[in-house]
Formats: structure tokens, sequence, C-alpha cells
């Protein structure tokens, strides 16, 4: 890695504002402020400067500058990431897409849209529904967070296990190099020649490449979808409800599970209807046609009562549908209500150690004091535990991190990951050494530098140092979790 | 089942020491595509690793050593009603899902199944200094450090050696039908698009010969249902005919020394005009063509259908076959190469000259 910044703020700035908009040429802390942080709002850190190119010649100047003077550039969409994918680099510089909002073209018959990466990923499928069409991935974040974050991210949702995830769905991108080059990854064809670097691109946070444009594949809307809600006296019984379906065929749209405390706070805060007893609750979306939905929820239904759900409920209408949608949908500020603040992590497992995760999570949530709540995309495993604290109590938060670590460590353990869709960013960066070994990030880092040799985008994100995780991989517990973890592989 | 992974590393860590290069060969079914491997090589089998080291039905994800053959993998998802939905080809019994990933092959049902990077969740690897790497895992969701299972795919063994893949794998569909009528090429672009367009359960649409074939799979009553609303004579042996497609053993892949060219377009653009057959697949975006032809003359037109072209079987070899790179993307691959492999000892030249 190079010595960073030789230049000057001030000396940068004017470089900036010989081709960018002076007003968009941030230096001021006042306006500076906002950028000190993405979603995940612990994890702050002020920039040396902002700016909002609007043109793609004037990114690909702004990377000429800053590589050749080594300042770190952070690019940012929304700042919706869970991460502090997005956090600025205190020397430097927060390259804000935010003014690339078009949406340039839909190819109604080809069923592509082309867009700039700071178009909102729910305004795709806003525009494509004219055409009866819309885009798969559909992060909780769809309102506000961006196609170009999403890309970053390789963003999901909760129609994963059926639609995929942002990297199934893409086309191709045209990004700007670290040298400042512009360059089309992927083709308008499904299959390119060569490496595959589309994928690689995709989820790799702003470390290799910033994206300047992006096209999509759309999807046709289904005709019909319908939800069912079961109730479970128990997360096994939930859990096996959920391989029960899928072994039998089904590939539902949706597939989500909360557990009790969730189920409490969703119904206190929306009115859902839901079964307030219930130790689990599964919504099970099925989507197709009309003879399909019908035939599979039929399936669906006797399933979920052999398998001894205690309730279910069948949506009769879209209104009703949303509104059992809406409990999960809005579980997140919910729980937010039941708890001065809540931390959400993202760990994936395999579904089959549902139950050993979650009643070893119980045990944590005794031993740290702290209460967690859990959402679930049941269909891929991926976990949501959110644990709720109180940041005005010292050392609260710390506890939370703790817990948060040890969660995450438990899904490696299984055989899981840290991170389904959130990214590793910063706040996930010392987990990276329980998932890896040492010459599997070596790779990373290799990797790395063949897009970005001398190291300015987004630095200190996404892989750590190799220093760093051997002196955290040293404390004790963790070297015996480790140990587990590559017995779990082995 | 056999796990020969210590064999493997100290053959690729000789190479190293010895200063000698590498052919990374599985059941050999392949040996036709790319670019002619090189003569002083020797060879990396893979044959021999084989076996399913995981598999999990209810998870959908199955684990399996790289040189386990394709047969092989879906006679086990078969029992458990399961199977790979990409429809990989088989160019011989012997064809591995390890060469399916590094050639990135999938087959009719490509579009709306993904192709076979798609569902690939994780793979170890080893690399060029003999480092046995583990990237990704076996659960759908795994955005931790970058995708290196995914780059392998197309990548032809010059970035690695697999030794292991995890998947995703899907039930087989219920009921499945085919319904095929007279078309022409230039009135099937559109006619395909279309209906790929319409909320159905179409699985296949394939243009050859000057008819059209449109494949329905899913819920018997949605199959049923969608076949009298599109009409059209079904195929009584349209397994067959897919089958053939798949695994390039129809009629219009006959004639092995007549070159064979691969577009991989826009999925609406017009076909180029040339003199030689045709077959349209995938919904319009892949598009086969037999003839005489350099790539210099048909890049161009790849181009001007927003995609790219390639030399699948056939011709000359010693030239380049795929679609040429611009130089940023060249020097990032050849970067990505030597990150990989440092001593450029696993297929040198197989995927482009300069790699």
């Amino acid at each position: 890695m190079t010595t960073r910044a030789k230049v000057s703020k001030s000396a940068l700035a004017e470089q900036f504002r010989a081709f960018i908009d002076p007003d968009f040429v941030i230096t001021d802390d006042e306006t500076l402020r906002p950028y000190e942080c993405d979603g995940l709002a612990m994890y702050r850190e002020m920039p040396m400067l902002v700016v909002l190119p609007e043109t793609v010649e004037q990114v690909q100047r702004v990377m000429r500058i800053c590589h050749e003077h080594g300042v770190p550039v952070v690019a940012r969409g929304a700042g919706t990431g869970l991460c502090a994918g997005a956090m600025p680099h205190k020397e430097g510089v927060v390259l804000s897409l935010a003014k690339f909002n078009r949406i340039l073209n839909i190819d109604p018959v080809g069923r592509t849209a082309r867009l700039q990466p700071g178009v909102r990923n729910l305004a795709i499928s806003e525009e494509a529904a004219q055409y009866g069409l819309y885009y798969g991935p559909d992060p909780s974040s769809q309102i506000a967070c961006t196609i170009g974050g999403n890309v970053a991210e390789n963003s999901g949702g909760v129609h994963c296990l059926k639609y995929g995830l942002t990297v199934h769905n893409i086309l191709s991108v045209e990004m700007i190099t670290a040298e400042g080059d512009r360059v089309t990854v992927g083709s308008d064809g499904l299959d390119s020649c060569g490496m595959d670097l589309l994928a690689l691109l995709t989820g790799s946070e702003g470390l290799l490449g910033v994206v300047t444009e992006v096209k999509v594949k759309l999807l046709p809307k289904p005709e019909v979808a319908q939800v069912i809600m079961a109730g479970f006296d128990s997360i096994e019984k939930a859990g096996d409800a959920v391989g029960g379906v899928i072994s039998h065929g089904i590939i539902p749209g949706g597939l989500e599970m909360m557990d009790g405390h969730a189920i409490i706070a969703a119904d206190d805060f929306c009115g859902a209807g839901y079964p307030r007893d219930a130790k689990a609750l599964l919504l099970c979306e099925v989507d197709g046609t009309k003879e399909e939905v019908h035939e599979h929820i039929a399936e669906a239904e006797a399933l979920f009562r052999k398998l001894g759900a205690t309730s279910i409920r069948t949506s009769q209408s879209e209104e009703e549908r949303a509104l059992l949608w809406k409990g999960r949908k809005s579980a997140f500020p919910a729980v937010g209500r039941i708890s001065p603040d809540y931390y959400c992590m993202d760990g994936t497992i395999p579904r089959r150690h549902l139950a050993r995760v979650l009643l070893e999570m119980e045990k944590m949530s005794e031993e740290f004091g702290l209460r967690v709540a859990n959402v679930f995309h049941a269909g891929d495993g991926n976990l949501h535990p959110l644990i709720l604290f109180d940041a005005n109590v010292p050392g609260e938060f710390d506890k939370a991190e703790a817990f948060g670590s040890a969660i995450l460590e438990l899904c490696v353990e299984v055989g899981g990951c840290i991170t389904g869709e959130h990214g590793v960013g910063v706040e996930k960066i010392r987990q990276m050494a329980v998932q890896f070994n040492d010459e599997e990030l070596q790779q990373f880092h290799e990797v790395k530098a063949a897009f970005d040799a001398t190291g300015i985008l987004n630095p200190g994100k996404g892989v750590p140092t190799l220093k760093f995780c051997q002196e955290y991989r040293s404390i004790e517990h963790k070297q015996h979790k480790h140990q587990q973890a590559d017995a779990a592989h082995g | 089942m056999a796990d020969q992974i210590q064999t493997l590393q100290e053959q690729v860590l000789q190479a190293r020491s010895n200063g000698q290069k590498l052919n990374i060969v599985g059941g050999g079914t392949k040996s036709f595509m790319g670019r002619q491997g090189s003569a002083e090589a020797g060879t990396l089998s893979l044959a021999e690793h084989t076996g399913v080291v995981e598999y999990h039905p209810v998870e959908l994800v199955l684990t399996v050593r790289a040189g386990t053959p394709l047969k092989e993998i879906e006679a086990v998802l078969a029992e458990q009603g399961q199977c790979l939905h990409f429809e990989p080809p088989h160019f011989g019994d012997a064809s591995t899902i390890g060469g399916t990933l590094a050639c990135n092959l999938s087959g009719p049902a490509r579009p709306w199944a993904g192709s076979v990077r798609d569902q690939v969740l994780g793979i170890r690897l080893l690399n060029g200094k003999g480092e046995h790497l583990r990237f990704g895992g076996q659960v759908m969701k795994n955005v931790a450090g970058y995708d290196v299972s995914r780059l392998q795919a197309g990548a032809m063994g010059t970035v690695g050696v697999i030794t292991e893949i995890s998947l995703k794998v899907m039930p087989k569909p219920a009921a499945t039908t085919t319904l095929v009528r007279e078309m022409t090429m230039d009135e099937v672009v559109e006619y395909m698009n279309r209906r790929a367009g319409e909320p159905k359960p179409i699985t296949g649409a394939c243009w050859v010969d000057g008819k059209v074939y449109l494949r329905l799979a899913g819920a018997k009553s949605a199959v049923e249902a969608t076949a009298e609303q599109w009409g059209g004579q079904v195929l009584a042996d349209g397994e067959q005919f897919w089958r053939q497609v798949q695994d390039m053993q129809h009629p219009f892949f006959d004639d092995p020394e007549l070159p064979l060219w691969r577009f991989s377009v826009d999925s609406t653009a017009k076909t180029p005009e040339l003199d030689g057959p045709w077959m349209i697949d995938w919904a319009g975006s892949q598009r086969w063509y037999r003839g005489q032809a350099s790539l210099d003359q048909l890049e161009p037109l790849a181009r001007a259908a927003g995609g790219q072209v390639s030399l699948f079987r056939g011709g000359d070899r010693t030239g380049e076959v795929m679609h040429g790179q611009p130089q940023a993307l060249k020097t990032i691959q050849q970067r990505v190469k030597k990150s990989f492999d440092p001593d450029a000892i696993f297929n040198p030249g197989r995927l482009y000259s300069w790699l």
C-alpha cells in the first residue's frame, strides 16, 4: 500500500472545481457531516471532501486525479448499506453517485433496463410495471437503496431462493477502474468470453472499481401471488415445515420466518393479525400462473398442517397479502419500538442447523444480558438476529458487538458464513479471519491488487490485513472457535 | 469416491519447481474447446478425483469433487427427484462437473434456470502456489470475500485447478411438454422474446430448420393450461429433442469439420446475414452458426448484436477463438491470472494467446 495523500485538501478541491460545479465539491464540516456514516451509524468517520459529479467523464477525471495523488476514494450511493462499507476514509474523497439517477432505457421485448448507478431499486420495478415487468432482487431498503450499491453488495431480498441475487440479475456493468479507464464488463448476451469479472465485481464493496452504469434483466410479473401464514409452537417444527415444502418440490417466491419476540413486536406495530402465542411464524408466498399457485398453495397448506402448524391463514386478496407481509416488512422498525437501539446481524447457515443456532443464541442472550429477536430468510438460510441494546448505557454497544461477533462465529462453525447480504465493510472485517485462513485472505489481497495496485479504492474495508487476523485469532477462545470451524469444514 | 488432493497438490508443486506447464484435464471430452493446448505441457488429471462429498436434498445443496462425471451426479440427484436445472451438456459419459464450470456450459433452460455459474455456491481451488483454498460456501447467500467461485466460469482453468464444487440443485419439474410450430428465422426472434415475456412456465425456446420449439415445465395444471392457450402441435418426443440440443447431438451439429460458432447476443438482435445454417436457442440469446469464417470477420457482427462470438468447435485453433477483450480488461485478466498462478503453470494459452 502506498503512503497516503501528499496533496492538500484545498489543492485537491481546486482541481475538482475546475470541472465539477463548485457547489458540489464539498469541503466544509457542516455539509460533510451527513456523509460521515452509512446505514450502520455506529461507525463514523469524516471524509476529507465529498464530490458529486454528474457525468461519467467527470467520474473518470476524479479517479485519475485521486490515482495520481494516491488519495483514497469511497464510492457512495444512497448510503443505506449496513456494514459501514461506505464509511468515509479520513484522508479520502467520498465519490457520491447521487446525481446518476436516470433510467436510460427499458426494453420491454428483450426485458432489460439500462440504468445509471444512482437509480433506486424500487424505481426500476415501478418504471417497468407498465410493461408487466419487474426487477427481481428486493432488499428491505429498496425504497432508498440504489442499483450501484446493490451491485457493490450483491444485494438479495426476500425472493432470492427463486429469483436470485443481484449477480443473477445483471447483464453488464460499466465501470471506471482505479486508474481511470472506462470499461464495460459483461455484454447484452447472457454469457461473455473470458474470466467472469462481472461476478467478481458483484459484491466487491467498491474495492475493485466504480460502477457508472448497470444493465439488468427484468422478469414478467407473476399472474398471481398468494401467501400462507402458518404459526408453530416450536422453532424446530417451523424449520421442518420449511424443509418439507422445499423437498416436496415447491420453490416459494418468498419464505420467511420470525421468532416469538419478532412476532409480538411486529403485531403490536401494525396489527397484522399474527398468532401472538406462536413460537415461530412462517410466511410462505407462492407465485406463478393461476393454476400453479392454486395447486401449490393447496399442497403447502396440507403439508404445514401435517407438520404441526397451530394456525394457518392464506391470503384471499391482494390487500390481505399486503397486510400479512406488512408485519414482516416492518419487523425492524417494530423491534426499534421495543428497544432504544438494535443491532442487526446477517449470518447465513445451512437450514438444518436452525434449531441449534437459535437455541445457542438464546443461551448467549442470557450470558450477554441482552435480548435478541430473530427474523429469518428461511428459504435461503439467511438469519437476521436483532440484538436489542441501549446506546446510552455505557458499554452496552460493546456488549452488543461482542454478542453479534459470537453469533457470526457460530454461523461459521455450523458451515455457514458471516454475511449473507449486508457485506463485510468495516463491521465484519474481524470475522473474516474466522471464515478464511491467511492463504485465502492473501489471495483476496492479490485479486484486489490486480484491479487496484495502489489500493486507493475503499481501503481498509472487506479484507483484513493478515497481521490484524493473527492478533484477532490469537485470543484464546477465538482460536478454539476457529479450530471447531475448521473441523466442521473438513 | 476418491480424494486425490494430495497427489494433485504434489504435482502442482513439482511442476512449479521444474518450471513445467500443466494442461488440466477432467474426462477429456472438451479437448475440442478453446485454443490448442500447449504440446510441451504435462497433464494434470482430475479424472480420479471424484465423488459426492455432501448432499442435502432438503437444503438444495450438493458438494462434489470436480472430477465427478455429470452422469453420476444426475443419477444421485434423480433418486431424490432433483436435477441440475441448468442442463449441462454431456459430450460423452466422461464429462465432469469441473470442466462444465471451467467452460461455463449450460443447456436450453439457461435463460430461466440460470447457468452453471449462477448455481455455484462455493469451490475449493488449487492455485499455482499449490495452496488449496476455499471460497464461497454451501449456503445460497454469501458475500464474504470476492466471488472467486464464479470467476472460474469460462476461465477454462487459467486461474487455478477447481477441485471441489458446491452447487444449488432444484426439484425436477412435475410435468413437461413441448410445443412446435413452423416459423421463419426472421419472425422467430420477436416471437420467442414475446413468449418469454409472459408469466408462464416456459423453460426452453429454440428455433432450428424452420421450426420453433417451446418447452413448458412446472406444475401439471399450469403446463396444461399454458399449452392450450399458446396452441401449436405437441411434440411427442419432446424430451429427446431437448436432450439432443443440450448435448449438441442434434443433426444441426453434425459434420465436425464445419466450424461451429457461438454468438452470445442481445435476445432481440437481428441475426447477422451470413451464408450457412443457424440454430437460435435461449429465446434468442444464444445463436449457433455453421460456416467458414474468421473471428475478425464475425466480431463486428456480434458487437452490432450487443454481444460476443467464439469459435466453439472446429476451425483454426492456433489463433484466437474467443471474442477479443479491450486493453483495460486484458490487463486486468493478466494480473488476475498472475495473482492465482504467478508462474503461469495452468492451461497456458488455452483461453487467449495472451493468458
